[in-house]
């Protein structure tokens, strides 16, 4: 928000003016962003976010996708503390027929051991490296029932934790994407309106009118509804961020554009133009850098919306499909009241989106305000 | 102004012509359609069809029509007033949608009147209290507002009153109300069972609404007609709400052309999750199972809706502000 910087005191704002003209831009950038407590945090939750995001393979304990159905609506586990370190008790698992409830009551004669850096199933780092190393693992023989839930199993009986943890790499990285996408195609395409103007600009400002003519979220699932079915999951999530972009650069294309037409009329750009610079010159030597800041605070402010998109399209059953899991997916099964009233830890994945939309609102706030750092 | 008006209207027009084909294209993009659907069902129901009775189907609905020859046939109908028949349940797309539309569009009109209603005084109490503990405070909220998705922001809320209190959940009306004639008691019932999507629908649009008032209205302060009203020793509150409020009040008015259809649009989500029955997920539905008419219908009607709110802000922008249509 503007009004964090301006509600600082007067005196520290004038004291730090005494050396702007000295020090580069970019410090200035980094003195103004850290400066702004909240964002300097929201970049901290995130960043944390996105370490776990990378090691979310190796930090889950269990495959995302294995169905258990002696674990349906488990309880988080309890650990307790045993001969060998921590450890967790086997589960009995009951029918309350009743309300028709499973009702799960450890059993505390054995207590399994809890290992870390165990051997489990196999997955690839970072898509490359096959590994089967993870952090932790319950040590128990395959007829027992104890597994560990740190944040409770799923109707399927599946650790949420390790879906919380595999939906993330879904989550965290479509939306990111798919505004890459969106910056990229916005600022070219809103670069050529400005600056070549004519028949171009014409046809760009139409083709923009008739995108924004569609309400977007009905456009999205329209969209989304069109693409196809059966293709690997890997190819839906590159479909969905194309889609993302398709509809998101029009907002931009225009604001750079605007931009543009006022530094074209610029002398510096009647300079260039009387040196005989070429236009790609132009372009990237004295448009390109003018809008860049802009371009930047438009593209952080857009990625919330963004994940928040993705979200809302999976959600409806319009983006990753299932058993491909994203956070919009764990959402559908907090769908149901009655479920969330009884089996509370279904909500987690909704606290993990509120934070990190909200991180990346306050991060974008702080950089809208760290790119003018002469205000 | 005539001149204004004519060439907005006729630019909407062929814009509506344009979204309404490229509308349709989207629609009908995925293979198949929900004829395949109907058929296997009647087949699982019939066992075997005859070729003939597939075929009569496949030409009732016009399926093996070419794009262009489907998109005219569904244009010259709709222009008619008569949207085809939904090929899921062999009701009239019109009657479905109609229903639908008039909740939806009832929904909206409440949450805008709900956010004109809170966020001009708010704005007001914000921008000539800055810097104090309530501004801090209505600051921290709008942020909330802005950045909390509304869809998640429903699904805590319906989790929240169903917890502490007896939330009746999905549906506009309780069963005994469903067929009563409009009293009191309905409107209290009707009221129950939407207030969410209200509050949801109104949060975001309130919280930005109160920030543009905050931020016009402290422009309009500095100014120095605000300064002869005061040295002319008129009361602070006919300054403030006479000389300021009046204008700095104009985007506001604008904002009210782009809001209706935002906030129509915006309830697809929301109604979903709260299961009201509205527009949108008779959407969702009618995509889901590739029921083509329906789906373009109400896409190009949402998209209509839209630039009609817009030549309406442009209209009224006109109005206020007279350097507008000299443009």
């Amino acid at each position: 928000m503007a009004t964090t910087a301006s509600k600082l005191p007067k005196v520290a704002k004038g004291k730090k003016q005494e050396d702007v003209g000295q020090i580069p831009q970019w410090k200035l950038m980094v003195r103004r962003f850290s400066q702004s407590k909240l964002s300097v945090g929201a970049l901290f939750v995130l960043g944390v976010m996105y370490v776990i995001m990378i090691f979310s393979d190796f930090l889950a304990p269990y495959p995302h996708d294995v169905l258990d159905s002696n674990n349906a609506f488990a309880p988080p586990t309890q650990i307790v503390w045993g001969p060998e370190g921590p450890g967790i008790y086997g589960l009995k698992q009951e029918l309350d027929m009743e309300r028709f409830q499973w009702i799960y009551t450890p059993d505390p004669s054995v207590i399994y051991p809890i290992r870390f850096f165990v051997q489990g199933h196999e997955y690839y780092f970072l898509g490359l490296f096959p590994s089967r190393l993870h952090l932790f693992g319950v040590e128990a023989p395959p007829e027992a029932n104890a597994r560990v839930f740190l944040w409770g199993a799923d109707k399927e009986g599946r650790d949420l934790f390790s879906r919380v943890l595999k939906g993330s790499q879904i989550s965290l990285t479509l939306g990111f994407f798919g505004v890459f996408l969106f910056v990229v195609i916005g600022s070219i395409v809103g670069t050529a309106s400005g600056y070549f103007g004519g028949a171009l600009d014409n046809l760009i400002q139409r083709l923009i009118e008739l995108i924004r003519s569609f309400p977007d979220l009905p456009l999205y699932m329209a969209l989304a509804a069109a693409l196809p079915l059966n293709v690997p999951i890997t190819v839906r999530y590159f479909l969905i961020t194309v889609i993302i972009a398709l509809v998101g650069w029009t907002g931009l294309a225009r604001e750079v554009r605007g931009k543009v037409l006022a530094f074209r009329s610029a002398d510096y750009t009647a300079a260039a133009i009387a040196a005989g610079a070429s236009h790609w010159h132009i372009i990237t030597r004295h448009l390109m850098p003018n809008a860049m800041s802009h371009i930047v605070v438009v593209g952080m402010l857009s990625i919330p919306g963004a994940i928040g998109l993705e979200t809302a399209l999976s959600f409806l059953g319009l983006g990753i499909l299932p058993p491909a899991v994203s956070w919009g997916i764990l959402l559908r099964d907090a769908q149901s009241v009655q479920a969330v009233v009884t089996y509370p830890w279904l909500l987690i994945p909704v606290i993990l989106l509120i934070i990190t939309v909200m991180s990346f609102n306050l991060l974008g706030d702080g950089v809208r305000d760290a790119v003018d750092p002469y205000a | 102004m005539i001149n204004f008006i004519a060439r907005r209207v006729v630019n909407m027009f062929f814009l509506l012509i344009v979204v309404s084909f490229v509308g349709f294209w989207i629609i009908q993009l995925p293979p198949g359609s929900i004829l395949d659907v109907q058929i296997q069902r009647l087949r699982m129901q019939g066992g075997n069809i005859p070729e003939s009775m597939i075929q009569a189907l496949r030409d009732r609905y016009g399926v093996d029509d070419p794009f262009y020859i489907q998109y005219w046939k569904w244009v010259s109908r709709s222009l008619q007033g008569d949207f085809g028949t939904s090929f899921e349940t062999d009701q009239k797309v019109a009657e479905r949608i109609y229903n639908r539309l008039g909740f939806s569009v009832t929904l909206s009109v409440i949450a805008l009147v709900f956010t004109w209603l809170v966020s001009i005084p708010i704005g007001v109490y914000s921008a000539t209290h800055r810097y104090t503990w309530p501004d801090y405070i209505i600051t921290f909220i709008q942020f909330l507002g802005l950045s909390i998705p509304g869809f998640l922001l429903a699904l805590i809320l319906l989790i929240t009153a169903s917890r502490l209190w007896d939330q009746p959940i999905g549906g506009l009306f309780s069963p005994q109300y469903a067929d009563a004639p409009w009293s009191i008691a309905k409107v209290l019932d009707f009221l129950r069972h939407v207030w969410i999507a209200i509050v949801v629908l109104a949060i975001g649009a309130t919280a930005g609404l109160t920030r543009v008032m905050r931020a016009n209205l402290l422009d309009v302060l500095n100014m120095q007609y605000i300064q002869t009203a005061r040295a002319k020793g008129l009361k602070e509150s006919t300054v403030i709400w006479k000389h300021a409020v009046r204008n700095a009040i104009h985007p506001l008015v604008m904002a009210l052309g782009t809001l209706l259809p935002a906030l129509v649009v915006g309830e697809t989500l929301i109604a979903i999750i709260l299961s009201l029955p509205t527009i949108g997920p008779l959407y969702l539905d009618a995509l889901r199972s590739q029921d083509m008419y329906l789906a373009g219908t109400i896409l190009v009607m949402l998209s209509a809706l839209l630039l009609i709110g817009n030549l309406l802000a442009d209209l009224l922008l006109a109005w206020v502000d007279p350097r507008v249509r000299l443009e």
